[in-house]
């Protein structure tokens, strides 16, 4: 029995604790339940969901880059019907919270993914994507428009009784202003940050290296842009936030909680450690331990300054 | 699959900025079949930041073999490893060849750093099988044989062997081969694989292609290693659905 509480309470969602794996580097879980115990997780977050199957963008898709990766795989998902049929058999075996990430090209979509989505009782909370910075039709479009923020959040949750949680796009000016859009509109939590726009070329073909021309930024290359956001979105309002961004290690966890945020996801890490979840869940309980926190909601937003 | 610290035996090289690791690892040893790979962690730190992919060139015992060359960053670590360094491996990853079945004469057809999968293969080639190594190259500096056996080469340059690609060498061979009862292994470049894609199709000829892409995970969560399937309707992934892919069930 741990001596360290770890749970948590993100606006109505249950945790068992805050380690999250983020959208679009899980899967739908049972590959990377091969090499890590994903009941001993806070939660899961599926790849983006569209209500048809997205085939994704063409190669090349990632490209590696100084302490950090650009990837445009374009929201390749296996759509909402297959979901439901085929991947939620294994997650619902699963003993940690599954955690809906929905992507669209409408409003009326994510409406409609939420509204499918919302009888399955082992989805306990929606994180809607705002923010992908890959795809032409949606996407960032929304996530850099306050008012479409606002009317996404508001009319997912005529939708569901569930939390919704609302992903948000560090390519913008003010992150705090679409927090705050988000909780007027009855969101119950935001995820900061999405990746960040970048691009590299190679040299002597000039052509770039990935084919979508653009790509997201991941890894801890981002990790002080996310925190400065995280920081920021603390600062301006009392939303709960789930930290992203470059997380590769318990004590960047930590950083991160520091600076606001209630739980954290962590994403590229795990395609160089599948087993990152469980190794930074336990950095986390002996840092509570020797630091006699009892409690480890303690440290969110326990920054001095 | 394992994730698995392993002690660096030696680190040789072989040819012209072409390197073999021996490594320590019994556990991927025991379950690694020819065509698999394995993704490499080459540094303890975050530079650089990304597993690297290599195929399994060979098993002997308790170690592993990988065949490299020094293409960037981290290939440059693993090449000055030495006798007790670490790297880490995460595998055996992907599907491999299918090679114990019904045929006569394995044509194992390699351009460049291509053979790297081919020594593991030929070793476990059931007894009755015969072999020839088609090996191709730019000049005699690119050429690899390690492992290989009954090699005929072909170079660009004509500095070795047959002048030409090896498709064209292959074409050459493949004449006194009955087409029922062989089947091609390949692997290389993409330019090689398309045309001998091309070549296979047309001539209706058993062939699997061990297939090479960019990768960050290695076992199918980051989606970042898509090859059209042949319809082109959907994307296979390089990682989990190959890395070998009959030639017939991918668009190169």
């Amino acid at each position: 029995m741990n001596s360290v509480d770890l749970s948590i309470n993100i606006g109505g969602l249950k945790l068992k604790n805050p380690v999250l794996l983020a959208s679009g580097t899980v899967g739908y879980g049972n590959e990377i339940a091969e090499f890590t115990d994903l009941n001993k997780l806070g939660g899961i977050v599926t790849k983006s969901l569209s209500l048809k199957p997205r085939k994704g963008n063409p190669p090349q898709r990632i490209v590696e880059t100084p302490s950090g990766m650009l990837n445009a795989i374009g929201l390749a998902n296996v759509g909402v019907e297959a979901f439901i049929n085929e991947k939620i058999p294994f997650l619902r075996k699963l003993d940690t919270t599954l955690i809906c990430n929905i992507a669209a090209s409408s409003i009326e979509e994510y409406v409609e993914c939420v509204h499918i989505l919302t009888g399955e009782d082992t989805i306990k909370a929606f994180e809607i994507n705002v923010s992908c910075p890959n795809v032409k039709d949606g996407g960032l479009e929304f996530g850099n428009d306050l008012s479409a923020v606002g009317r996404i959040t508001e009319k997912v949750r005529s939708v569901t009784k569930k939390p919704i949680i609302i992903k948000l796009s560090p390519n913008v000016s003010r992150i705090s202003d679409f927090a705050r859009v988000v909780k007027e509109n009855g969101g119950n939590a935001v995820s900061a940050i999405n990746t960040l726009v970048g691009t590299s070329f190679d040299i002597y073909t000039r052509k770039p290296k990935i084919k979508n021309i653009t790509g997201g930024l991941s890894g801890p290359a981002i990790r002080p842009v996310a925190l400065a956001k995280i920081l920021e979105i603390k600062r301006n309002s009392d939303i709960p936030i789930i930290g992203i961004g470059g997380i590769m290690n318990w004590k960047d966890a930590v950083e991160m909680m520091i600076v606001g945020a209630s739980a954290f996801q962590i994403g590229t890490v795990n395609f160089i450690n599948p087993n990152a979840g469980v190794e930074i869940l336990n950095g986390l309980i002996s840092f509570c331990e020797q630091n006699k926190i009892k409690n480890i909601s303690e440290i969110t937003g326990s920054y001095q300054i | 699959m394992y994730i698995e610290k392993a002690f660096v035996e030696s680190v040789e090289k072989i040819g012209d900025k072409i390197f073999l690791m021996k490594v320590f690892s019994p556990a991927i040893a025991y379950i690694a079949k020819p065509g698999q790979f394995c993704n490499i962690k080459v540094s303890e730190n975050d530079f650089p930041l990304l597993r690297r992919p290599f195929s399994v060139c060979d098993v002997d015992g308790d170690y592993v073999f990988f065949m490299f060359d020094i293409h960037g960053e981290g290939t440059k670590i693993l090449s000055s490893k030495k006798n007790g360094d670490t790297v880490e491996l995460l595998g055996p990853l992907g599907i491999g060849f299918v090679y114990d079945d019904d045929y006569e004469t394995a044509v194992i057809v390699a351009g460049g750093l291509g053979t790297a999968p081919f020594p593991f293969l030929i070793k476990n080639l059931p007894e009755d099988k015969n072999v020839i190594c088609l090996v191709g190259g730019r000049s005699k500096k690119n050429i690899v044989t390690h492992g290989l056996k009954n090699i005929a080469i072909a170079t660009d340059d004509g500095s070795d062997g047959f002048k030409g690609t090896v498709i064209d060498l292959l074409k050459e061979e493949i004449e006194g081969i009955s087409k029922k009862k062989l089947r091609i292994f390949a692997c290389g470049p993409n330019a090689m694989l398309k045309a001998l894609q091309k070549y296979s199709i047309e001539n209706n000829y058993d062939c699997q292609i061990s297939v090479e892409c960019a990768m960050a995970c290695g076992f199918g969560i980051c989606q970042g290693c898509p090859v059209d399937s042949a319809s082109g309707d959907s994307y296979l992934l390089v990682c989990k659905d190959g890395p070998v892919f009959n030639v017939n069930a991918v668009k190169l």
